[in-house]
């Protein structure tokens, strides 16, 4: 079919109406991201409730946008009602395996805007590197960066992410995940991980965080203070994967506190205690927190409003851990399908699409309480030379 | 300053103090013996460690053949440290190969240092011993600085650096090229930012003399850019082939002299071509580096691009007695195919300098000849009976004969030996169809042809986590056969077909996984430990980025 020469006067306005105030805030779980789009010859008028929409309008409307043969730009007669079907669409990167510099980032956050995602998970440290810069605590990264001097986020790094997220409708939801994946801590926080045992003698190794110390907590209380303030979500995820015991049933001392606790030998009790004095510490700063699945897993006492973060593929099937988890009146996210770093030959994209993630069994209000998903991008084989496009 | 010296080999000089290479070599009595790696240095490959630990300082790859390493160091002077021809050499200040390779690694071992100054040696006050230049002799009466590499072409090296200079010997100046590339990988920085250079003497050549990349350029087009930075790539890896699979089924970008309209309606568009000037720059800047240039036009199959621009090359497919509209591969039955192919391979015979030119072969399907009337007619007229794969060694042997009338020597992929073409004695047959490649091996080199290997090496099937591995675990001469027959085997491919590779994610999918690759064709047998290779490989790999 020929396009008709275009007729008329061209169009020279996008109007955009924006019914709530809050050019200031930043997005959260509950912001509005729906909006209207409606293009004629007479007019161009985008309306939304909330400035996310708004973006998210913006968006769509440059996607409509085209250029035929002569250059000319144009647009077809458009109606489009829009909204996310599910609030929560993030995506992970993770800093620790392999530092990201801040412009990879940040090109991250313009591609993520393109695609409508509106969660960055920063998983920011773990064993290898320790790259955020804390004031309260500032040898932990220190000691713990693969480079102190250029492989660190500094305050004002961190500012500059979390700012150029929030222009896209991001929230920037940071993990500082505990009391497993902690090896960087180590250096820069001496007594807080528990040394390993080798027979009667400490091996000169370390294991997850010591959850037996008072020092422990202190120290957890001072940290997450900080990040409290420094990220302005009202959620931070805390990890609490991948505990591995060994080193926690090597030391005697910890040995000694299981039987002072009436714990016997089951180290998930222990972990339990650790994770719930954190949750504790956390919920009295006024923060929510989102969990890997083995919090839940494990037994952990935690808060009705707690979101579960569900990743493992293999132990229970995914589906059925997000019927357990939203069962347990839970609200759940869902990543296990979509680790993406689990590169492949193809087009692997089409697995990753064929997921629907309410195919699991269960009443409409346990489907209610999936809040969406993310897609995980680990870093043991990322960097900036090949993040850009094996994520996207 | 000495205490500079003496701190870095507190580090160094631990990590290199008894660093002996193993190189067991086939014909001469040189040391050999097992690599001592200092405890320190042995990293848990499933552990992380939080802050980097001792760094190995140089870090070759791909191993030579034998190399031997003092404790004892030498400084550079980035102001001050030449790359020049030593006295005796055939080459000189002409030889624009040469000259070029010298500026290039000067910026690539001290581009990133900022003194500038050019001056001697300040007098008196001894900093320490300084190394002041690397002598390049060529010895053969031909040093090779106005030719182009071929197969036979020497690439080995003798290199001594001693205070207070190094001297780099080799035959050829591609020899020269492979010794420049591991002395800039032996020159390192301490950690005060000095460069430094440990004595050593390495006697080097590569085990096979053909190591190529196969990149395709057909089923997404690859900017120049992109293909030069693939040839700096494999410079940095001694890879000596670039097997360039320009055209295919999806897109035709040669453009072609005598036949323009195959690009004007074969290629995705006009920005998606390579003129005969990009061509020529992608030839010359390869050969500056020791890399042959070999084309491939694959035939009678993956030619459904080259339909749109020559009318009648295809066969048209039938359904019954009416054609479809759809083509297959080239039309095998027709003098003008031979005319067209004629006038074509002549051109490309001219454009490409290398001795070889690839013919393809591979992937032939016969459903749509069968279809045709006229094709079945001629089977019968032939007398091939419905033995399909008998037309198509017609068709290939017709190809062969012209191609051969032009000099030039053929590589086909495996398929047209089995199909039994009568193939011209120095033929090379690549193996690339994955099951039992070792018995086709077996088969190709029992017949007396020559062959190269790819099918370990389809690097565009990335997998998830330390895939290069298995690519080193490679054995190429591990199949039955006489020492005679593994003499055939001259070498290998790493292949990066384009389905899902365009310059967007090229370089991090090529590398370095195709280094891998590169130490298997270039280092002795006997270099198989994957930890030492982690090592080095890491290392390499900065030092690449």
């Amino acid at each position: 079919a020929e396009n008709e020469p275009p007729s008329g006067t061209p169009c020279t306005q996008l109007l955009i109406f924006v019914a709530t105030p809050g050019c200031d805030g930043f997005p959260s779980l509950d912001s509005k991201e729906n909006y209207k789009l409606s293009v004629s010859e007479d007019s161009m008028l985008l309306s939304a409730d909330a400035v996310w929409g708004a973006l998210r309008g913006l968006e769509t409307f440059s996607q409509l946008v085209g250029r035929d043969e002569n250059g000319t730009y144009y647009i077809n007669n458009t109606e489009i009602v829009d909204f996310p079907r599910f609030p929560h669409r993030g995506l992970l990167l993770d800093t620790s395996r392999h530092y990201l510099p801040l412009r990879a980032i940040l090109e991250t956050l313009d591609v993520m805007a393109y695609n409508k995602f509106n969660v960055f998970h920063w998983h920011i440290v773990d064993d290898p590197s320790f790259p955020y810069e804390s004031f309260t605590f500032p040898e932990l990264s220190k000691q713990g960066a693969f480079n102190a001097m250029t492989h660190v986020y500094t305050a004002s790094d961190v500012q500059t992410v979390i700012e150029y997220a929030r222009l896209r409708g991001i929230r920037v939801i940071a993990e500082f995940d505990t009391p497993g994946h902690t090896l960087s801590w180590g250096p820069g926080a001496p007594g807080l991980l528990t040394p390993c045992y080798l027979g009667k003698e400490p091996s000169g190794t370390y294991g997850p965080i010591n959850p037996t110390l008072n020092s422990t907590y202190k120290f957890v209380a001072s940290l997450f203070q900080e990040v409290s303030t420094v990220f302005p979500d009202f959620f931070l995820h805390l990890g609490g994967d991948e505990v591995d015991f060994t080193c926690w049933k090597s030391n005697p001392k910890i040995h000694a506190f299981m039987k002072e606790m009436g714990f016997g030998e089951d180290y998930k009790k222990l972990e339990s205690f650790y994770i719930q004095r954190l949750l504790d510490i956390i919920s009295s700063l006024g923060k929510g927190y989102i969990v890997w699945q083995e919090v839940f897993d494990n037994g952990v006492k935690v808060r009705p409003d707690t979101i579960i973060h569900v990743w493992k593929e293999n132990s229970t099937p995914y589906m059925e851990e997000m019927a357990n988890v939203t069962k347990a009146g839970y609200r759940a996210l869902l990543s296990a399908p979509w680790y993406l770093n689990r590169i492949s030959y193809g087009q692997d994209w089409i697995a990753a699409y064929r997921v629907e993630p309410l195919a699991f069994k269960g009443s409409p209000e346990q489907k209610e309480q999936v809040m969406g998903g993310e897609a995980c991008m680990w870093g043991e084989y990322v960097d900036v030379t090949n993040l850009t496009p094996r994520l996207w | 300053s000495r205490r500079a010296m003496g701190r870095a080999m507190g580090l160094a000089g631990l990590l290199l103090g008894l660093f002996l290479v193993p190189a067991v070599l086939v014909s001469t009595s040189l040391r050999h013996g097992v690599p001592l790696t200092e405890p320190e240095t042995t990293r848990e490959l499933a552990e992380w460690e939080p802050v980097s630990g001792t760094v190995r300082e140089d870090s070759l790859w791909p191993l030579p053949q034998w190399l031997r390493t003092s404790p004892r160091q030498l400084q550079l002077a980035p102001g001050r440290f030449q790359l020049v021809h030593g006295a005796g050499s055939t080459a000189g200040p002409d030889c624009g190969l040469l000259q070029d390779a010298f500026r290039r690694y000067i910026e690539y071992m001290f581009g990133q240092s900022r003194r500038r100054t050019w001056g001697r040696r300040p007098p008196g006050g001894l900093t320490g011993p300084e190394l002041w230049e690397l002598q390049v002799v060529i010895e053969a009466p031909d040093p090779g600085c106005n030719s182009y590499p071929q197969l036979a072409s020497s690439e080995a090296y003798h290199l001594t650096v001693t205070e207070p200079v190094a001297i780099l010997k080799a035959d050829e100046v591609w020899g020269a090229l492979r010794g420049l590339e591991t002395f800039s990988q032996l020159v390192h920085e301490d950690d005060y930012g000095s460069f430094l250079v440990n004595e050593s003497e390495i006697n080097d050549f590569p085990r096979f003399a053909h190591r190529g990349i196969l990149l395709d350029t057909s089923r997404h087009y690859l900017p120049l850019k992109s293909i030069l930075t693939n040839l700096d790539a494999m410079a940095f890896n001694k890879f000596n082939v670039l097997h360039w699979h320009i055209v295919d089924d999806q897109s035709f970008p040669y453009q072609s002299i005598y036949f323009p309209e195959l690009s004007d309606k074969g290629a995705y568009s006009y920005n998606h071509i390579y003129t005969p000037t990009d061509v020529r720059v992608v030839i010359e800047y390869a050969r500056l580096r020791g890399i042959r240039v070999i084309p491939e036009f694959d035939t009678p199959g993956h030619t459904q691009s080259w339909g749109k621009g020559q009318k009648d090359l295809l066969t048209p497919c039938y359904s019954g007695e009416r054609p479809t509209g759809s083509f297959g591969p080239v039309n095998p039955i027709l003098n003008t195919t031979y005319d067209f192919m004629s006038k074509f391979y002549k051109e490309i015979s001219n454009v490409f300098p290398d001795a070889y030119i690839h013919l393809g072969g591979d992937e032939v399907d016969f459903s749509c000849w069968k279809s045709n009337p006229e094709v079945r007619e001629f089977m019968k007229k032939q007398g091939f009976g419905i033995d399909y794969a008998k037309l198509e060694s017609y068709y290939i042997q017709k190809i062969l004969d012209i191609v051969s009338s032009y000099n030039k020597g053929y590589m086909v992929w495996q398929e047209v030996f089995d199909n039994k073409a009568q193939l011209k004695p120095d033929t090379v047959v690549q193996v690339w169809m994955g099951n039992n490649y070792a018995d086709e091996l077996s088969s190709v080199t029992g017949a007396g042809f020559t062959a190269i290997l790819a099918a370990p090496w389809y690097l565009d099937y990335i997998s998830y986590g330390q895939d290069w591995k298995k690519y080193y675990k490679v054995e190429p001469l591990k199949f039955s056969g006489s020492e005679k027959q593994k003499k055939l085997l001259i070498g290998g491919e790493a292949c990066l077909w384009g389905e899902f590779v365009d310059a967007t994610n090229l370089t991090p999918r090529l590398w370095p996984r195709a280094s891998a690759v590169g130490e298997r064709l270039w280092s002795s047998r006997n270099v198989t430990d994957l930890q030492d290779a982690y090592e080095r490989l890491t290392n390499h790999r900065c030092r690449m980025l």
